[in-house]
């Protein structure tokens, strides 16, 4: 299943959409894993025809279905690190009018959407789609180190090995969650792990 | 107390411009030094008009660092209801006025990579301040300014001549207009364009970039409206019990002010939100004129801005 | 009065202390026996003499010890201090507001010498005189906003101003109540106080916003929040929660009156004239118990709030385990009798406590 509903939330969570096709005079389609989904939904020719696509398949197997919509630009990477140099360019080769559109897991749009408003767009401006994982990249409090595809809560820090809990606190400009420390008062005292949304 | 901060100020200098507009300085009538601003902010100028005051919002567009006086430019309106005729014919050099601090409700974005301004005829004048602080922090700017004619164009020689490479003129009886769409297309992403001029320009230039795919955070404008006058209407003020004659010549907020009621106001022109008033009751239509309020508000017959905004009917109840 | 700076400490030995002079003038935060949220604000016009609503920003005699602590903070974790790059005209606005404030209000303690843009201030109690060129980066020893903000009490937040809200875009962030500035820059007037509850269903923050939007040059505003601190520990970040977070568990019977601070921040607000941005100071204000009930009212009062206050108050604010031990203390200093209304201590007209 590539389509989940979230939980309400606190206003500093991340609300995701339904992309539309806009007017614009390029448009620029990031995607991971089943995000490429919501691209196949949403493209026609004329948009194709002044269309930039990024792909991260993440082991699924859209990228023939993407290329067949022809757009004017195509590239399919492993990872969003291969690929952020090429995003970068085409952002800063961008011109008013471009629009942005982000469709896969958290983190791939929250990186992708932090580039694009260091660019110069309005977070606001620009659309997402949530499709496929619901795992979420976190940010350490403490040690500031990111821990990506997170699927539980509590969890241990990548960098640093604490014991951290999720929280819905999201920072656009990190692109991750915060985690804090579960056991600071009770050292030792850590629950036992689940879904982030069991 | 409503409105902001004042300031005494005496008049210094007046120099007409062309057969429309005339430019006013203050100084500080104590002799000390007017805060500095940012580019955009205006200033309430209270008139002492026999028993009337007008207050009407006129753009600063001196230098924002310079500390010893504030210039305005305005526009002679004959059809209006007497504020820049009073500016016009009644004020000298010598005379002491008093002004409000500076308010904001135009100012820069100082992410934008560039500064793309539009502006209508007298329009310019938030520009030239606006100018001044980018040009003292190296910032990228570009300036398109239609003007009716040569002789209505207020600092277009100074403009042209300090700015040779990134100020734009068009004549209208000259048949030059701004290429809008073509200067939309190929601005660097990051790009803000502000516009200021009459309402069918701030429109035309909202609409266009919008089609254009421009985000609304990357559009600004400024209009201040005028109070227009009108039929007199009779409103009830239900928190202080009153009731009180609109005359034709005066916006309901000034003759709620009149009858000693303080209601909050900042620009005075529909713009900034702050004299936003409920209706509790009525029976008649609105005549809304301001840019505050959404269209479903206008609509609801629920909120009123008594700066701009008009009422023709049989009962009008605010809860003032 | 000539102010006598304290030599202390905001960490290890704790040898923080309020003088008499201190307590007195401590902002307690509560006019009347019950507490919920609400928009509180009021002009920033000075107030009573000797208060901490005197003078535009306070200076009292933490101040030396506090700009210490803030130091050594910074030496440790310099993000705790940083500003987008929009917002270095608003960091120069914020040096002259508290250089020309400070001046003028201490002329003992600050000197500002101005020739255009030539400048030349002096900080006696930090020891510094330093001559710059305002609006000149590459004549101070830091940015603007980290210059004047490590010889200033408080947290400092800029917040930029666009599309009808604010933005925590700027800033130097200490002492702060467990909220990380490297985490929230660059957030929306929503977004920050989003982990904050009860208060968004009420609107609070839709009305403070309003509010805010329109603070105008030459009308600063003011309110007071409050928290609770174990230790008189300033730095109570959430970078290291995981070292001071187990000091909450050391409070006993014993030690209560002396170890568990009231924390209560003077929030003042100030629009920046050059950059439209809002400054938005977070001054923290440092009591313990046992200080606090030297104060008749206050002590009844107290004792009051922290027992009335709802359970998702008590548990944000992080002092639900320890209510309880809070109570049994503070039951001790009301007796029952009625308070006066408003914040301040009351001594000479409240009667002491019964025995």
């Amino acid at each position: 299943m590539s389509k989940f509903t979230f939980p309400e939330s606190i206003r500093s969570r991340p609300v995701y959409g339904t992309l539309e096709p806009r007017a614009g005079a390029a448009h620029l389609l990031i995607a991971d894993a089943h995000g490429a989904e919501a691209i196949l939904d949403i493209a026609t020719p004329d948009m194709m025809a002044k269309a930039h696509i990024i792909y991260i398949p993440k082991g699924e197997a859209f990228e023939d279905k993407l290329r067949a919509l022809n757009p004017a630009q195509f590239y399919a990477g492993p990872t969003y690190g291969a690929a952020e140099s090429r995003i970068h360019k085409a952002l800063s080769d961008a011109k008013m009018g471009l629009q942005v559109y982000l469709s896969g897991t958290e983190g791939l749009m929250g990186q992708a959407q932090h580039a694009a408003m260091q660019a110069g767009i309005p977070h606001t401006a620009i659309q997402t789609e949530h499709r496929g994982s619901v795992a979420r990249r976190m940010q350490c409090v403490h040690c500031k180190g990111i821990t990506e595809d997170v699927e539980i809560d509590p969890f241990v820090c990548a960098h640093c090995g604490l014991n951290l809990f999720v929280r819905d606190h999201y920072s656009r400009r990190l692109a991750a969650y915060q985690g804090v420390c579960i056991d600071a008062e009770d050292p030792g005292n850590v629950p036992e792990a689940k879904g982030i949304y069991e | 107390m409503s409105g902001a901060e004042k300031i005494a100020v005496t008049v210094t200098d007046i120099v007409p411009l062309n057969e429309l507009v005339t430019r006013f300085e203050f100084k500080r009538t104590d002799g000390g030094l007017l805060p500095t601003f940012s580019g955009g902010a205006h200033t309430v100028v209270e008139m002492r008009d026999g028993d009337l005051t007008r207050m009407n919002p006129y753009s600063l567009m001196s230098d924002p660092m310079d500390q010893t006086a504030y210039t305005i430019s305005v526009r002679r309106d004959d059809e209006g209801r007497g504020g820049s005729l009073f500016m016009h014919r009644n004020v000298s050099v010598g005379d002491e006025m008093t002004i409000s601090y500076p308010v904001n409700l135009f100012s820069l974005d100082l992410r934008a990579k560039k500064h793309l301004f539009v502006a209508g005829g007298i329009g310019i004048t938030p520009f030239l301040a606006q100018i001044k602080q980018l040009e003292r922090f190296n910032g990228n700017w570009e300036l398109h300014y239609a003007c009716r004619s040569e002789a209505l164009g207020s600092y277009v020689d100074d403009l042209t001549s300090h700015h040779p490479n990134e100020t734009h003129v068009y004549y209208d009886d000259q048949d030059q207009a701004i290429d809008l769409v073509n200067l939309l297309d190929g601005q660097p992403l990051g790009t803000h364009i502000y516009v200021c001029g009459p309402k069918g320009m701030i429109d035309w230039v909202r609409a266009t970039a919008a089609k254009e795919g421009w985000p609304r955070e990357a559009i600004h404008y400024e209009e201040f409206l005028a109070p227009q006058p009108g039929k007199p209407f009779e409103v009830k003020l239900a928190v202080s019990n009153k009731v009180i004659q609109v005359g034709e010549q005066e916006s309901l907020l000034e003759a709620i002010e009149r009858e000693g009621v303080d209601a909050p106001y900042l620009c005075r022109g529909g713009a900034c939100g702050q004299c936003e008033t409920r209706v509790i009751d009525y029976t008649g239509n609105f005549i809304h004129r301001d840019h505050w309020l959404e269209d479903d508000e206008h609509a609801s017959g629920e909120k009123i801005m008594p700066c701009v905004s008009r009422f023709e009917g049989k009962t009008l109840v605010l809860d003032r | 009065m000539t102010i006598q700076f304290n030599d202390e400490t905001f960490r290890d030995d704790y040898s923080f202390r309020n003088s008499e002079w201190a307590i007195k003038r401590f902002p307690f935060p509560f006019h009347e026996d019950s507490y919920m949220y609400s928009v509180n604000m009021e002009q920033h016009r000075g107030g009573p003499e000797g208060s901490v609503y005197e003078k535009r920003f306070d200076v009292d005699e933490h101040y030396v010890a506090e700009m210490r602590d803030r130091a050594m903070v910074l030496a440790d974790d310099p993000l705790r201090c940083q500003s987008l790059p929009h917002m270095t005209l608003a960091g120069w606005d914020l040096l002259e507001l508290i250089m020309v404030s400070k001046s003028e209000d201490y002329p003992d303690l600050f000197e500002l010498y101005r020739d255009g843009n030539n400048w030349r201030w002096v900080n006696k109690p930090l020891g510094i005189d330093d001559s710059f060129v305002f609006l000149d980066e590459t004549t101070l020893p830091y940015g603007p906003m980290e210059y004047i903000t490590r010889q200033a009490q408080g947290d400092f937040c800029v917040l930029d101003q666009r599309d009808d809200n604010l933005w925590m875009d700027a800033g130097t962030v200490t002492t702060q109540a467990d909220w990380s500035l490297d985490f929230d820059i660059g957030m929306n007037f929503f977004e920050w106080h989003a982990p904050v509850p009860l208060a968004h269903e009420k609107g609070i923050f839709v009305r403070a916003l309003k509010f805010l939007l329109n603070i105008q040059q030459g009308a600063p505003a003011r309110r007071l929040n409050w928290t609770m601190t174990v230790n008189p520990l300033l730095d109570t970040s959430p970078e290291n929660y995981h070292k001071w977070g187990i000091q909450k568990t050391t409070i006993t019977p014993e030690n209560i009156g002396a170890k568990q601070h009231l924390r209560v921040e003077l929030q003042t607000f100030f629009r920046l004239p050059r950059s439209n941005a809002l400054v938005f100071p977070i001054r923290c204000y440092l009591c313990n118990f046992q200080d606090l009930m030297t104060v008749p009212k206050w002590g009844r009062r107290l004792h009051r709030v922290i027992r009335d206050l709802p359970e998702e108050l008590a548990t944000y604010k992080g002092f639900i385990d320890n209510r309880p031990m809070m109570l049994d203390y503070l039951s001790k200093f009301d007796d029952g009798q009625p308070t006066s209304d408003g914040i301040w201590p009351d001594l000479d007209s409240e009667p002491p406590l019964k025995a």
